[in-house]
């Protein structure tokens, strides 16, 4: 249902709704970036839709909300084992139609490939998300290219315009608070083209796995992992067990944010480890991203946030790769004809 | 009902300690419930980690799982067994299924601890030779001094066919010398169509021993591995075991080479 109301009315809302839940939303963080006098814009939460940053693309994804960059799983003391608690809280996520499908690959590895993940699920269920509109692509965004730039998947939509908002609810509870409020017919606003646009290789053949064209990212990659920190579908994790101090006897389990292009992504105990050339580390990232993901669940992974380009401090670009691959797939086919 | 949390172990007892050399030992482990040999649990240390670890041995009410000391969690498993008890999470993967090989001539080649996810076959064959046309078990350690399971090889001797050798004599050794795959050419196969292979060891070995056994005449459908990974959760989540799109710890570790062949990490 859609309605016009206005920013007072709605944060009065948001006051209500946060007795139950927590609200994340994407924040411009002053001076806080990497460089000096550079801001960055990430998730954390907020009390008030003038401290959501609309205008520009977060650096970082919403993923933490659901699957935090260190969670603790358990407490043990000598044979005991504790499942930690869950938030008394839910979650409202405000997040854009690109990350609003990424949340879908979160979804398919995190509750359906393997057993239900009981961490991802007791916040995924009590999580609530409200859309964001794009009314112009930013930088490096190829959402068109990947049929990710619309989503009707929300919980809500907003739209903020000076003191107005529109809101389009698909949350009974926000539209039992919305009656009264001027009925309006609410679309979100959503892009139809992008600068960037990529052309992904239908399928890759095994044989260009050991090509020459990775090599150039094997040079230029330094193995830091970024671009996966900031992708809103890497999803994996290292255990980590940590032990109090005070107490040896006692301590945590925790999983970890884990990185495919750091060193020790692959080692086994007793020294045997895979990929160790960075260049196949990005071989490996780019074609789960847009080849073997689609194979097993039937989308792309990738849904071309762009955040990877935007956040490489070697300029490498992710959107390039997916494209010079589908070149060098279609000259490759062409030689063997 | 809430289903039940998957990253949380269970306690199990450690009923018999089995060494075989100075730092691989055989933990023999109660559990009761559906396990398969090349199935493998995580074996949890609080404080330490986890460590998938395959079963090397079922018996009746508990499992074997032969552990070598290589690594953080391993290295306090070795220090603290004594008496006591392990978490373990599992037994997850596919494992081999016997079904497949009953009836055939089996040729299963191991490397060194290799031999721990197929024991649970030999074991099987061994106990029921009238189960399969032949059984050759086709086995290769570094040294003398790293062989495995030697009481069970005595008992595997009587059943089925054996070939033991090492890469490393020392002076005492009297047996064969030399890798694994030196030891192929001369294992006779009455009917390829019948005849299946199964192999388990490091990458390297498994790579040539395939190989060896394709220019053999065996067919790719006949052929079995089993891949080891690293892995933190066992259940298709932590993505380190990941190779293209499959999952060693969910799809696997066990495959028919005509998949298994396509596994490029």
């Amino acid at each position: 249902m859609g309605y016009q109301t206005t920013a007072a009315k709605m944060n009065t809302i948001f006051a209500d709704l946060s007795k139950d839940y927590l609200i994340y939303a994407p924040k411009r963080y002053v001076g806080d970036g990497t460089f000096v006098h550079i801001d960055t814009i990430r998730y954390g939460e907020i009390t008030d839709l003038s401290e959501i940053e609309f205008a520009e693309k977060s650096n970082y994804s919403f993923k933490e909300v659901l699957l935090p960059i260190s969670e603790t799983l358990f407490y043990f003391t000598e044979n005991e084992m504790k499942e930690a608690d869950a938030p008394k809280k839910g979650a409202i996520v405000f997040l854009r139609s690109c990350d609003l499908h990424g949340l879908k690959r979160m979804d398919t590895i995190y509750l359906e490939n393997g057993a239900v993940d009981t961490y991802y699920k007791r916040l995924r269920d009590n999580t609530k998300f409200i859309l964001m509109g794009c009314e112009s692509s930013f930088e490096n965004c190829f959402c068109v290219s990947m049929g990710t730039q619309t989503s009707d998947d929300y919980d809500a939509y907003l739209k903020v315009t000076g003191e107005t908002v529109l809101v389009d609810s698909h949350w009974d509870a926000l539209d039992a608070a919305l009656a009264g409020a001027t009925p309006a017919s609410v679309i979100p606003d959503s892009v139809t083209a992008n600068e960037t646009v990529v052309t992904i290789p239908e399928t890759v053949p095994q044989t260009l796995f050991d090509d020459p064209f990775w090599e150039d990212y094997g040079n230029r990659c330094i193995a830091c992992g970024r671009c996966n920190f900031v992708c809103p579908t890497c999803t994996c994790f290292t255990m980590q067990d940590i032990f109090y101090t005070d107490n040896g006897k006692a301590g945590e389990r925790r999983r970890v944010w884990a990185s495919c292009h750091i060193d020790g992504y692959t080692d086994m105990a007793g020294g045997h480890a895979f990929r160790n050339d960075k260049g196949q580390r990005m071989r490996f990232k780019v074609l789960h991203k847009v080849n073997d993901y689609k194979r097993r669940f039937g989308t792309h992974m990738c849904i071309g946030c762009g955040r990877c380009d935007d956040v490489c401090p070697e300029y490498i670009s992710f959107a390039n790769c997916i494209n010079k691959l589908n070149t060098l797939v279609n000259d490759t086919a062409k030689e063997e004809n | 009902m809430a289903e039940l949390n998957p990253y949380i172990p269970f306690l199990s007892e450690i009923t018999e300690v089995i060494k075989h050399t100075e730092i691989e030992y055989t933990f023999r482990m109660t559990y009761t419930g559906d396990v398969k040999p090349g199935q493998f649990f995580e074996v949890s240390l609080p404080k330490f980690g986890e460590a998938p670890i395959s079963v090397s041995g079922i018996g009746d009410g508990t499992v074997d799982l032969t552990i070598r000391k290589v690594g953080k969690v391993t290295d306090e498993i070795f220090e603290n067994y004594v008496g006591d008890t392990l978490f373990l999470r599992g037994p997850y993967g596919n494992g081999f299924d016997i079904e497949n090989y009953k009836g055939k001539e089996i040729l299963l080649v191991a490397g060194g601890t290799g031999l721990s996810p197929v024991k649970g076959i030999v074991d099987y064959f061994s106990a029921h030779p009238d189960d399969c046309k032949s059984f050759t078990l086709l086995v290769g350690f570094k040294s003398p001094k790293d062989m495995l399971f030697k009481k069970d090889f005595e008992e595997w001797e009587k059943n089925i066919k054996v070939v033991l050798t090492v890469d490393y004599p020392d002076d005492d050794y009297s047996g064969n010398c030399g890798l694994v795959t030196h030891y192929i050419p001369e294992l006779l196969v009455k009917d390829l169509k019948e005849a299946v292979g199964i192999v388990v060891g490091p990458p390297v070995m498994m790579k040539c021993v395939i190989s060896d056994l394709l220019a053999k005449g065996f067919f790719e459908e006949n052929l079995w591995i089993s891949q080891e990974r690293k892995m933190c959760c066992g259940i298709g989540k932590c993505g380190h075991c990941k190779i293209d799109d499959t999952y060693i710890c969910l799809d696997g570790p066990v495959f028919n080479y005509t998949k298994g062949k396509f596994l490029k990490d």
